[in-house]
């Protein structure tokens, strides 16, 4: 009972100033609400990113490189000697990873994993007296579907086409452009060796990123490696894994298996990845500022109501309300108002983040005639909530505060 | 009136307040009430009487002695103990009415009920209205304080003093702001509470009509006790 009346004199605070109270509360709706849409963009834009990234690329890539140089042999005979080689000269070595056929079967012994061997290479593409040089890429096409979104990519032609058509490349619509090629048109490849394939357009593709709607080239790993004076050979393995957030550690294993370096999605875009922790940053110090604000708003009404009412505080402690009584009628106060703001801003942030939903942009390139990507997830309205209550409660504790400490004799002799 | 019990009193009280010149508000007071006492506190401005009934109230703590309500020690008694004693043995009137201007007569009424959580909330009402009607202002239970008139207000106040059975009433300058008519209508009040109840009334004043209704009455001067004894007719020179 004795906290009910509590409640009842603080509401009955709050109702008596209606505009104050609703300025307030607005304050504190307006920053949930504000920090619900920027978080859902925020955080769809960066799931959105990393999906694409994850979709688009192989998770795990074993390339036919070293970490670190092969050590010479002098030093593991003297590890404590002070030696120095000049002059030292990489030997020539076909490279290559080595029986890479039984590396891409054991891998796709593990249930939902996918690895496909390919080769690598630059090439001219020639065709109507232009030339433009290209990144080759020999695959599998069977595999390269379920490794990456490229079939998705396709707007003529398709991946399985390279099966059919012989001596077949699929190319970008970039390169098609500069060179006025055609699907069904014979170019001529010219790979570094001065190996020359006449190879049959057999799809195009728009990745929307310039450097591979320009640069890069499918074909048959056979034809590769043909092309590229490397029978049976690839220099790399790609591999799809079932869940993309194992690719560390999947990766690690493979290095420490084989020795070949073996790359993550994670460590191939770490610099992109590290962007996601500077938005957060950004965004969680923007919300915090907008919660300082409607704090004040708080802070200011409560301080003005215990101003106004230090009377009505001196009778209630005269009357035998203890001074935590005081300091809950105040403190109950901010917590009304941060859960009224709450509330609010929820509705603020939802109507916001609908309208944000509802826009269309038509764009060329990445994200082509596309929505907002948004994050509709439960968990901003939650961290939402969290930001009201605690700056609310800890507006209203100042106040609150000094309300308890008010001596009643001092009041009520003044008002005498 | 002298067989009944002692329901408050002080010993040696005194009370200094720790300004950068100390100020003397009340010096060695020794006084008791009895239960059903009327008691009037009267002197000079600055003669420490305000001073004497908050100490009385347990609103403000003495420098030395000793304040004991109903045979308790109240020194002894922590901050937030003193005010449940408030709460259950005290009620206050003062100057102004003090009445929370958001609440209703009968929610004000109410609230130390309330905080005191000993009645259910339909018993609550019924009392409030009791002692809304007992004061003759049953009918403007559902007003809020500001359609009032002062000695309505007053008289509210009153009720809300009453609203937890205390045992004393602490007045301070009940009718100060009232005029004749008024004043006279919260003398009686207080005349009957203690003829008829047996609650003690505590009442500082500079009304001197108000002061010889009392069954005693205490004069201080410069925080001293001059005269304490019934009332006596005299000429206005002591306010």
């Amino acid at each position: 009972m004795a906290g009910w009346v509590n409640l009842q004199i603080a509401i009955a605070h709050l109702v008596h100033r209606t505009r104050q109270t609703l300025v307030s509360v607005l304050g504190v709706a307006l920053g949930v609400g504000f920090f619900i849409a920027t978080s859902a963009m925020m955080q769809g834009s960066e799931q959105d990113l990393t999906n694409r990234l994850v979709d688009s690329q192989p998770h795990v890539t074993i390339k036919d490189e070293f970490r670190t140089p092969s050590v010479q042999p002098i030093f593991t005979q003297f590890p404590e000697g002070a030696i120095e080689l000049k002059g030292v000269k990489p030997r020539e070595r076909l490279r290559g990873i080595k029986s890479y056929k039984a590396k891409v079967d054991e891998i796709e012994l593990q249930p939902g994993f996918v690895a496909s061997p390919v080769l690598t290479g630059q090439a001219i593409v020639r065709f109507g007296g232009k030339d433009r040089s290209v990144s080759i890429l020999g695959v599998d096409p069977d595999k390269e579907v379920l490794l990456t979104t490229i079939e998705d990519d396709m707007i003529e032609g398709s991946m399985a086409a390279l099966k059919t058509v012989s001596d077949g490349i699929v190319i970008g619509t970039g390169l098609s452009r500069r060179l006025q090629l055609q699907v069904g048109d014979l170019a001529s490849v010219v790979s570094p060796t001065g190996h020359v394939m006449h190879m049959k357009i057999a799809g195009l593709f728009r990745a929307g990123n310039i450097l591979l709607d320009e640069g890069q080239a499918y074909v048959l790993l056979k034809d590769a490696q043909v092309l590229m004076g490397k029978p049976n050979i690839a220099d790399q393995i790609r591999v799809r894994l079932p869940d993309p957030d194992m690719a560390p550690q999947i990766a690690e294993k493979y290095e420490a298996r084989w020795a070949y370096r073996s790359e993550s999605w994670q460590e191939v875009n770490e610099d992109f990845l590290s962007l996601f922790v500077v938005r957060n940053a950004i965004l969680y110090s923007i919300v915090s500022a907008i919660m300082v604000v409607a704090s004040f708003g708080i802070f200011n009404i409560i301080s003005t109501v215990v101003m106004e009412k230090r009377r009505d505080i001196a009778i209630l402690m005269s009357m035998g309300f203890r001074a935590g009584d005081i300091r809950q009628i105040f403190l109950l106060q901010g917590i009304a108002l941060g859960l009224i703001g709450m509330l609010l801003g929820w509705g603020v942030g939802y109507l916001l983040v609908e309208a944000l939903g509802s826009l269309r942009f038509e764009l060329e390139g990445f994200y082509e005639d596309s929505t907002l990507p948004l994050d509709r997830g439960f968990y901003q309205y939650l961290i939402g909530a969290v930001f009201a209550l605690v700056s609310s409660i800890v507006a209203a504790w100042i106040p609150a505060y000094r309300a308890s400490q008010v001596r009643p004799v001092e009041i009520i002799r003044g008002a005498a | 009136m002298n067989d009944r019990r002692t329901v408050i009193e002080t010993e040696n009280v005194t009370r200094i307040l720790a300004e950068t010149v100390p100020v003397t508000l009340v010096r060695q007071i020794n006084f008791k009430a009895r239960a059903g006492e009327f008691v009037s506190i009267t002197g000079p401005s600055g003669s420490g009487k305000s001073s004497l009934l908050y100490l009385l109230g347990l609103l403000d703590a003495p420098t030395e002695g000793r304040v004991i309500v109903d045979g308790e020690d109240t020194s002894l008694l922590d901050r937030d103990e003193l005010a449940r004693f408030r709460l259950e043995h005290l009620g206050f009137v003062f100057q102004f009415h003090f009445l929370l201007p958001e609440f209703s007569v009968l929610e004000n009424v109410a609230i130390p009920m309330r905080r005191l959580g000993k009645l259910s909330d339909k018993e609550t009402r019924e009392r409030a209205v009791e002692l809304l009607d007992g004061l003759e202002i049953g009918d403007q239970a559902k007003k809020f304080p500001d359609q009032l008139s002062g000695g309505q207000r007053q008289r509210v106040a009153i009720a809300r003093a009453l609203a937890n059975q205390p045992t004393i009433i602490l007045a301070d300058e009940p009718t100060g702001n009232l005029d004749t008519r008024n004043s006279a209508i919260v003398q009686d009040i207080f005349v009957r509470l203690a003829k008829e109840q047996g609650t003690t009334i505590i009442a500082v004043t500079h009304d001197i009509e108000f002061a010889e209704a009392a069954d005693r009455n205490v004069h201080l001067v410069d925080g001293q006790i001059e005269r304490d004894g019934p009332p006596v007719t005299q000429s206005p020179s002591g306010t």
